[in-house]
């Protein structure tokens, strides 16, 4: 058994300062130098059979996997429940669950902000955008964007947003997958990045909507599971008292009954609003999470999956949260998991709720949470991946480049393509970023989703004015806006660069470039007299009827 | 098909049907919105609000109950939307279409 501690501590030691101050959206990212650890083979056991399992349903969703439907969508199969879990699992990334749970480990109540701001964009994408998507659209947001603007700038700017989106949340999720393995599995960095690169090509590849749809359910389930038994171990030792949990992690840890209170994450006014547009909006604008709304075959199904996908999300936060405190109680004192040099956890507090399993379940548990958490990153890439590739094959590629007249196979051969290659592209970007800071990766791609893609899919729905002229140049506007002011500001400008001063004051730029979307979305709108801009106008009415009514839709059944 | 949506937009009851369920989805929206920005406000500007003990002397804040009741709100705002929509709107909007197809093959 001492034998056992020691290789797990030794396996988690050195890695002090890996993890960047514990923000959720830093922690995609894993930070710093990484000791490659000694294998740990119940890990790697129990992640091979994940390997295989998931091997096994994308052998079998391949040979369901036919149609340009069946690729992008699963055919339209999958049932509200399924698509909730699957939803869930896109959101309850590595991040989420070890970023998240650090956080309230370092600093108890603030961890609350940030989960707060992921779930509340979920009822107000199902309140205002997901049925008139699913009406209008058929496999990406860009399908309803076009409707009735013209397709090939439309198209462009929308992949645009996508590829921009998928890229940046890839390589910090590759960056991440490998760290993270040197840390649990003790595998080398390179090795584990083309491992997570050739699986999700697999998965994706050959199983498509329907293999990563699985994959994401599976490991949303696990994780489910793992989390839940984490949460009810730590309560019964606290005999199921809040209370007593509260007060014994006030008891411990060093900002006392702070952690019961917000404390500084986020301060000014202006962050503050930034920051909660950012998680809101952007969530509204994630092309992968847009995606899974074109593969449930009705608009009852799709609300299911709302509902459902709410409740897992809702429950996995507060399972985070309880796990937070209960590393406080657990951990903090305890000399097993403690950095003897710097007297803070070993690994740093993101790594909190990986010590946690060990504490409370031992070797094998921790060997279960480490598997999990790399089946996590594979089920995340895999979707982006596939959202990256339509975004390729669907909308530049039939659309823009084949003027819609791409034969059936055809854009099934392009999407396979292009998920080969990014899958390629994750693989390389991932090496070359290995010694960058690619923190701030997750919060420029939920910027630009909120910037770029929800307000010309927002404003196309709601405003009858909008323009193909306005959608485009705004919605550039918003790209650039928002990438300016991540550079300019603290987070690459100071950090990063090394300057003494950000040009661009806040760490958030959201309030600023979704404004800047807007605004100009607006004017340019407003100011296009031109015949096209009129007949658009008028298409409006058409489309309305289509979005409120679904009557025509791609993928409802026809009434 | 263009034929059928001039004839629903022409509709009155569509309209009235949209104007409903319109006002709907917003109720539902703001009130999500307002208390997700009014608890990140508060943070923002008053985090002495949630640093009050709800029982005197024990240790549990107004912040834990009002972040938790904001996670729960989001569940039971989207769950009444799907039971309003899945109930009546539907059959509305059913009710709209089946009258503009009907209009059309007299």
């Amino acid at each position: 058994m001492l034998v056992m501690i020691n290789l797990t501590c030794r396996l988690l030691s050195s890695a002090a300062m890996l993890f960047m101050p514990a923000i959720p959206f830093a922690a995609d990212a894993i930070q710093g130098e990484v000791t490659r650890q000694p294998v740990n083979v119940t890990a790697i056991a129990m992640f091979l059979v994940f390997v295989t399992g998931t091997l096994g349903i994308t052998y079998w969703a391949a040979k369901r996997t036919k149609s340009t439907k069946d690729f992008y969508a699963a055919g339209g199969s999958v049932t509200g429940l399924q698509n909730g879990l699957a939803i869930a699992g896109d959101y309850m990334s590595a991040a989420s669950f070890l970023g998240i749970s650090g956080l309230v480990f370092a600093s108890g109540f603030d961890g609350l902000i940030y989960s707060i701001g992921f779930l509340v964009g979920w009822p107000i994408i199902l309140f205002l955008l997901a049925e008139r998507l699913r009406n209008l659209g058929k496999y990406t947001f860009a399908d309803a964007v076009s409707y009735r603007l013209k397709p090939l700038p439309i198209r462009s700017l929308s992949a645009c947003g996508t590829l921009t989106v998928v890229l940046l949340y890839l390589i910090a999720q590759m960056v991440g997958a490998g760290k993270l393995i040197q840390i649990l599995f003790g595998l080398e960095y390179h090795f584990a990045v083309v491992i997570v690169g050739i699986l999700m090509i697999l998965y994706v590849t050959f199983g498509g909507m329907l293999a990563t749809t699985w994959v994401q359910i599976i490991k949303a389930i696990l994780l489910l599971c793992g989390a839940s038994f984490m949460a009810i171990a730590v309560m019964y030792q606290m005999n199921f008292s809040f209370e007593t949990l509260f007060v014994k992690a006030v008891e411990v840890h060093k900002s006392g009954i702070n952690i019961m209170s917000p404390g500084g994450l986020v301060s000014d006014p202006v962050s503050a609003i930034s920051l909660g547009l950012a998680l809101m909006f952007g969530t509204a604008g994630l092309p992968h999470i847009l995606m899974r709304f074109f593969t449930v075959p009705d608009a009852q199904e799709a609300r299911k999956s709302v509902i459902y996908a709410t409740g897992f999300i809702g429950y996995f936060y507060i399972l985070t949260f309880i796990i937070g405190f209960g590393a406080i109680v657990l951990l903090v004192n305890n000399p097993e998991f403690l950095d003897p040099v710097t007297g803070g956890i070993l690994g740093g507090n993101n790594m909190a709720a990986i010590h946690l399993s060990n504490a409370v379940g031992g070797e094998i548990f921790l060997g279960f949470i480490s598997a999990v958490a790399f089946a996590t990153i594979l089920a995340v890439v895999s979707g982006l991946t596939l959202s990256g590739a339509s975004a390729i094959s669907h909308d530049l590629y039939a659309s823009v480049f084949r003027h819609g007249e791409a034969l059936e196979g055809e854009e099934i051969r392009m999407s396979r393509i292009a998920t080969v290659v990014l899958g390629i592209a994750a693989i390389l970007l991932g090496i070359v970023f290995e010694e960058q800071n690619v923190a701030y990766m997750v919060g420029l791609a939920f910027a630009i989703a909120a910037s770029v893609n929800f307000p010309v899919l927002f404003l196309s729905m709601f405003w009858q004015k909008l323009t193909t002229r306005g959608a485009f140049f705004g919605g550039g506007i918003g790209l650039i806006t928002a990438v300016l002011c991540m550079i300019l500001g603290p987070t690459i400008w100071v950090d990063i660069l090394g300057n003494p001063e950000a040009i661009f004051p806040y760490k958030h730029p959201a309030l600023f470039s979704m404004s800047a979307a807007f605004i100009s979305i607006y004017i340019i709108s407003k100011l296009d007299n031109s015949t096209s801009a009129h007949e658009e106008v008028l298409a409006f009415e058409d489309q309305y009827v289509r979005s409120q009514t679904g009557l025509g839709a791609e993928g409802s059944v026809s009434h | 098909m263009q034929h059928l949506y001039r004839r629903i937009y022409a509709d009155p009851e569509f309209h009235e049907l949209e104007l409903k369920r319109g006002r709907f989805s917003w109720l539902l929206a703001s009130i999500l919105l307002t208390s997700y920005f009014s608890f990140i406000l508060i943070i923002a500007f008053i985090p002495e609000l949630f640093s009050i003990p709800i029982i005197e002397g024990q240790i549990i804040t107004w912040g834990i109950p009002v972040a938790l009741s904001i996670i729960l709100l989001s569940f039971v705002l989207t769950g009444i939307y799907v039971f309003r929509a899945n109930r009546e709107f539907d059959q509305l909007v059913k009710d709209v279409i089946e009258r503009a197809e009907n209009a059309c093959d007299d």
